[in-house]
């Protein structure tokens, strides 16, 4: 089977790139305790800027100057600015609140490195590599110099990691930072300045890596680079993000099993033409369902862990009736207000705008669910709309089912796959169900969608707007008014969830699922309660989202549920508030109102208004770590505190954030 | 009448034994006292008996039955509660929804469709339990606090007000003392021993404050180094020169 | 006495909301050796850490040769010449006998002195030097003991720190530890022997300090056990 074998060497310069991200993800988890998933942004940044070095058209600079500057001083920049400006301060976080960090840095970096007035959002045409990329015949082989130079790199990189982890000074701090930054500083060695090493060396890793996969791609785009990241997360997954070694094998592996992949099985069907791509996702998937011993690594073996200080938690607020009474009469004001410029000021335009924002509200309160009452961080959470609103399509197309009714088995329909995606739950916690959720939106979008039995036929489908007592809800103005009492109505359930029995114990798992199991509550049954009660909220928000756009599809999809705008919803939530529905109301309406009053009322282009509300709520996550409980609740809680000081209550009425748990001193 | 029985308990970590063949017994409405030097693996065997840690070797007998690898939420089911060191309170909640959500845990009421229903309503004989454990532990002025506001000592009793509303058979106290004052740790002490008279529950607690354990404990176990090396009525087990030698270190 | 090297003055100290240590005074003269007793729990462990700069004192301050060192982060504190050997495993076990010793002599003398003092460091213990390239965490507690104070011998700091030095150690090498101390202290090193176990500790220390519940409940001339029991064990 000659083919067979050059299929897989063709698959090691993809698989040398993917080893390179895993290292750096492996080496920064190692010692900062960050599973960075901003490395496959700052990959691109990297490939970014050397291809607008290289570009005639701009600077047109020679090879070595553009990699110099791109690669070895960039990208170690980009790192140490990181590590400085944000994980620095977020040692003694969670890593669920590292991980939202690194999300919304995701999320941003992208978008800011596209901005016309740095790199440009123009899309690039496949980039020159470092070396030609003229096919050249290597022992039967076809390859070429550039994909032989990638090989050569990765392993030289590889090699020199482990020069210095075994045989330097300062490789030998890291290590001894990896096992306990606390006992290194004891030896004197400022651990902090290690740590700003490993991360400029772990940027300067994925730099190298964009720099290197970029030709291979057809085109220059951040997209791509999402890919990179979760084959690289794969790798390190395998790897337990604890050993190099395992990560450089692992990305090695998923690059030649793709190429076998693309090679050996046949080009006309849906499923084998999707593996190719979807291989990363389903290995990290399969990983995290299955791969032993991921658990036993989580929490290290500092012995000395107990010195630092506990982060600071959310909640520890409780509201005076007062502010819930303030509360209602404002909603209650703000509803008629609402309902009066619906009917008379609003035009078209901002009708159409608000109908969005209201419909994507609804569906951020799935996010409440699973992330503000469970704790969980979903990355799935576009899928489960996405799964109602085919199902919706599909239903009303097929059957003729009214469509209002359409939603509701819709929403069923996207329960029950919550309810599945959330057996991994009952393993798996924190970042690792993270990664997970984000493999199956990955997987989603690549594999299922582009199938008929979800997607449906090529073609759009139509979905009527619902007819109901008599009302025919075609009329844009009285669609919103339906989308807002459908709000209302989704927003009370989310409140009876929240002040009930199931949300106090969702509540209380939150904080402490060893409580809530020495209760005789099973943590397992109330994740997936959570995900399947979550999944139902976006399945109907995205039946509704199809009524509203008359029509579902492909185009649809890509218009409103990819993974990406998926990603932004959930940042966007935790950084206003994940527990509370104005948390998601804010989160919805922004999300389309931002743009559109940069765009229409500023003036600013289109892209532009696109990019900057991007960046924004990408950046917004920076805030997590400090104000877990999200943006609006921060400036309520202030708010509460202010007006309780001015009433001079006694100083009990002013709850204090104390975090409850007091180790006390550390035993073995 | 043995309520709980462990035997042969061992557990390595790493190739370090934690716990070495260790028996541990306790009889209905007994209070036991735990005791040993830092690290003599006192926390280890309180995870291996609720089920947090599977042990390497040994059984567990919770009335008479084997509890093998049943999961901690199994455990607590059969009647076994605990508090906990390094404090498991619920960030962000009230002392009184403590006590809630352990109550209806307990009688596995409540769930998504009476959420819905009846809007989360608090039954007035939910409330009479709650405030019934309350004030019996002195928290009633603290009902409507959130635990994060609460002093350590508090939040220990929460803790045990969470436990106690299970109506458990058998209450694990990790270390309940750890980081009060005396005074605060005389309140806790003079508290679970009035809890303790009407209630038919064991007690099995790990404790450094030896004064402590003297006060509630009519027989203790020494742990040293993962072994059991002394067990019996408590002052005559405090007075074993094996015992002094363990906290002190005296060889003489 | 000379002037104190180590002064703590009103250190309070805690985790949280936890408050481990109270209002603390401690003073160690140049050359001294003071041990801090105290049953389980009492805040010895605290003293330790604020002392070395692991954790920040709320309110008080420690000084140390005339300066004031609480806020400095640890690293500076340790190339002040302060060695914290902490409670439990102090070495690191993912890192060779040999590495364990190079981190900090490289750091306070350059590679090549370095490797002049490791040397010593065998030669003083020759059983480190046969599992010299063997992996710390795999050395038994005596050991991983002795690697740790090997490192003090060869390069004594001005102050040392010991937390619970003899738990988990058998009694034989209790005894040979104590000795390894007691000739850090002729080479001009003062001692804060951080012990729940007395016995040898008040062997070596010329004072001692009593903690209860955080609190100072003794200091001054070392007592005899079965006083200290009374302290350790009774109602206070």
């Amino acid at each position: 089977m000659p083919d067979v074998v050059e299929y897989a060497i063709r698959g090691v310069p993809m698989g040398c790139v993917f080893a390179l991200v895993a290292i750096g993800i492996v080496l920064t988890y190692k010692t900062s305790g960050v599973l960075n998933l901003a490395f496959g942004a700052q990959a691109y940044v990297s490939a970014a800027l050397y291809y607008t070095l290289r570009d005639p058209d701009r600077f047109g600079w020679p090879m070595v100057p553009a990699v110099v500057v791109s690669v070895l001083i960039a990208a170690p920049a980009l790192g140490w600015f990181l590590d400085r400006a944000l994980y620095r301060h977020l040692r003694t976080a969670p890593p669920v609140a590292k991980l939202v960090v690194s999300l919304g840095l995701l999320v941003a970096i992208p978008q800011i490195v596209n901005l016309d007035f740095l790199l440009g959002s123009q899309a690039k045409l496949a980039p020159p590599g470092v070396a030609s990329e003229d096919p050249i015949y290597v022992a039967g082989i076809n390859t070429s110099a550039n994909e032989i130079v990638t090989v050569v790199v990765a392993v030289l990189s590889v090699l020199g990691l482990g020069l210095l982890f075994r045989r330097t000074n300062l490789g030998l701090q890291m290590r001894a930072v990896v096992e306990s930054p606390r006992m290194t500083q004891l030896a004197g060695v400022n651990a902090d300045r290690v740590g700003s090493f490993a991360w400029m060396l772990s940027s300067l890793f994925a730099g190298l890596a964009g720099v290197l996969v970029a030709p291979l791609f057809a085109q220059l785009t951040d997209l791509d680079f999402f890919g990179l990241l979760i084959a690289a997360l794969a790798a390190a997954v395998f790897a337990r993000l604890v050993s190099i070694p395992m990560a450089f094998a692992g990305g090695i592996a998923l690059g030649v099993g793709q190429a076998l992949a693309a090679g050996v099985l046949p080009a006309d069907n849906v499923l084998s033409t999707g593996f190719r791509s979807v291989l990363p996702f389903a290995v990290l998937f399969g990983l995290l369902l299955f791969w032993p011993g991921l658990r036993d690594h989580a929490g290290g073996g500092d012995p000395l862990a107990g010195v630092d200080p506990p982060p600071p938690s959310p909640g520890g607020f409780v509201r005076p009736r007062w502010m819930t009474v303030l509360n209602r009469s404002l909603a209650g004001a703000g509803l008629v207000v609402f309902v009066v410029a619906t009917l008379a000021v609003f035009d078209e335009f901002w009708l159409r705008v608000i109908t969005q924002g209201i419909i994507l509200s609804l569906i951020f309160l799935s996010v409440t669910v699973v992330v503000g009452l469970a704790g969980q961080i979903s990355l799935c959470q576009a899928a489960f709309a996405a799964v109602g609103a085919f199902a919706t399509a599909q239903l009303v197309d097929k059957t003729g089912m009214s469509v209002l009714v359409a939603m509701v088995v819709g929403a069923a329909v996207a329960a029950a796959l919550g309810a599945l995606i959330a057996l991994p739950a009952l393993r798996l916690s924190g970042i690792y169900l993270a990664l997970a959720t984000l493999a199956f939106a990955v997987m989603f979008e690549n594999v299922l969608v582009p199938l008929e039995a979800v997607s449906g036929p090529t073609r759009q489908l139509k979905v009527p707007r619902p007819l109901l007592a008599g009302i025919d809800f075609a009329n844009n103005r009285a669609f919103l008014l339906l989308c807002t009492a459908l709000l209302a109505l989704v927003a009370g359930i989310v409140l009876l969830i929240r002040n009930g029995t199931t949300g106090r114990a969702l509540t209380a798992m939150r904080s402490s699922e060893l409580g809530v199991a020495s209760l005789g509550l099973s943590t397992g049954r109330l994740k997936v309660i959570a995900f399947a009660v979550s999944a139902a909220i976006a399945g109907f928000g995205g039946g509704l989202m199809a009524t509203f756009e008359r029509q579902m599809g492909r185009q649809v999809y890509q218009a409103n549920f990819t993974f990406f705008v998926g990603l932004v919803w959930v940042v966007l939530v935790i950084t206003l508030g994940a527990r509370t529905v104005p948390g998601a109301v804010t989160g919805g309406l922004s999300f389309v109102l931002f743009r559109q009053i940069l765009e229409k009322v500023l003036g600013v282009s289109a892209t532009l208004a696109g990019s900057v509300s991007f960046i924004l709520f990408g950046l917004g996550a920076l805030t997590y770590a400090k104000h877990p409980e999200g943006i609006v609740e921060a400036q309520t809680q202030r708010f509460v505190r202010l007006v309780s000081r001015r009433r001079a209550h006694p100083p009990d009425d002013a709850p204090t954030a104390v975090d409850p748990v007091a180790p006390a001193e550390a035993r073995p | 009448m043995t309520l709980l029985e462990a035997r042969g308990v061992t557990k390595r970590f790493a190739g370090i034994v934690a716990l070495d063949d260790v028996d541990l017994a306790c009889d209905e409405r007994e209070i036991v006292g735990l005791i040993g030097p830092n690290g003599a693996g006192k926390t280890t065997l309180f995870n291996c008996l609720t089920g947090v840690l599977r042990p390497d070797a040994g059984r567990v007998l919770f009335e008479g039955k084997d509890l093998g690898a049943l999961a901690v939420h199994r455990r607590a089911r059969l009647g076994i509660a605990r508090t906990f060191q390094r404090m498991e309170l619920f960030a962000g909640m009230t002392v009184r929804d403590h006590l809630l959500v352990a109550d209806r845990a307990h009688r596995r009421a409540g769930g998504l469709p009476s959420d819905l229903v009846l809007r989360g309503r608090i039954h007035p004989s939910e409330r009479d339990r709650v405030d019934r454990v309350l004030a019996q532990l002195g928290l009633l002025d603290d009902g409507d606090r959130p635990v994060d506001a609460l002093s350590l000592g508090t939040g220990r009793l929460v803790e045990l007000g969470r436990a106690l509303i299970t109506e458990p058979r058998l209450v694990f106290l990790d270390e309940p003392f750890s980081g009060l004052d005396r005074i605060e740790t005389d309140e806790v002490v003079a508290t679970l021993q009035a809890a303790h008279a009407e209630r038919d529950v064991a007690i099995v607690l790990v404790e450094h404050d030896v004064t402590a354990v003297q006060h509630l404990c009519e027989r203790v176990v020494v742990l040293d180094y993962g072994r059991v090396i002394a067990s019996g009525p408590t002052d005559t087990v405090l007075e074993d020169p094996a015992v002094r030698r363990a906290y002190l270190g005296v060889t003489e | 006495m000379s002037a104190p090297l180590l002064e703590l003055a009103g250190v309070h100290a805690g985790y949280g909301p936890f408050k481990a240590v109270v209002d603390v005074d401690l003073t160690v003269p140049a050359g001294g050796a003071v041990a801090l007793l105290g049953p389980n729990g009492a805040g010895k462990t605290t003293v330790a850490r604020v002392v070395s700069g692991l954790v920040r004192p709320t309110a008080g301050t420690v000084a140390f040769d005339g300066e004031v060192i609480s806020g400095l982060p640890a690293h500076e504190i340790a190339r002040r010449g302060v060695a914290h050997a902490p409670e439990g495993r102090s070495v690191f076990a993912t890192l060779s006998v040999e590495e364990n010793l190079a981190l900090p002599l490289r750091q306070a003398h350059g590679t090549a002195r370095a490797a002049e003092l490791t040397d010593q460091a065998y030669a003083m213990f020759p059983r480190l030097g046969e599992r010299r390239a063997q992996l710390a965490g795999s050395l038994s507690g005596g050991e991983q003991r002795q690697l740790s104070l090997a490192r003090v011998l060869v390069d004594p700091p001005r102050l040392l720190v010991v937390d619970e030095l003899s738990l988990g150690l058998a009694p034989v090498i209790i005894g040979e530890v104590y000795q390894r101390l007691a000739e850090i202290r002729r080479l001009g090193t003062a001692l804060l022997l951080v012990e729940q176990y007395v016995e040898h500790a008040l062997g070596i220390a010329e004072s001692i300090v009593v903690l209860r519940a955080g609190e100072v409940a003794y200091a001054g001339a070392p007592l005899p056990t079965d006083e200290l029991s009374q302290l350790f064990l009774a109602a206070g």
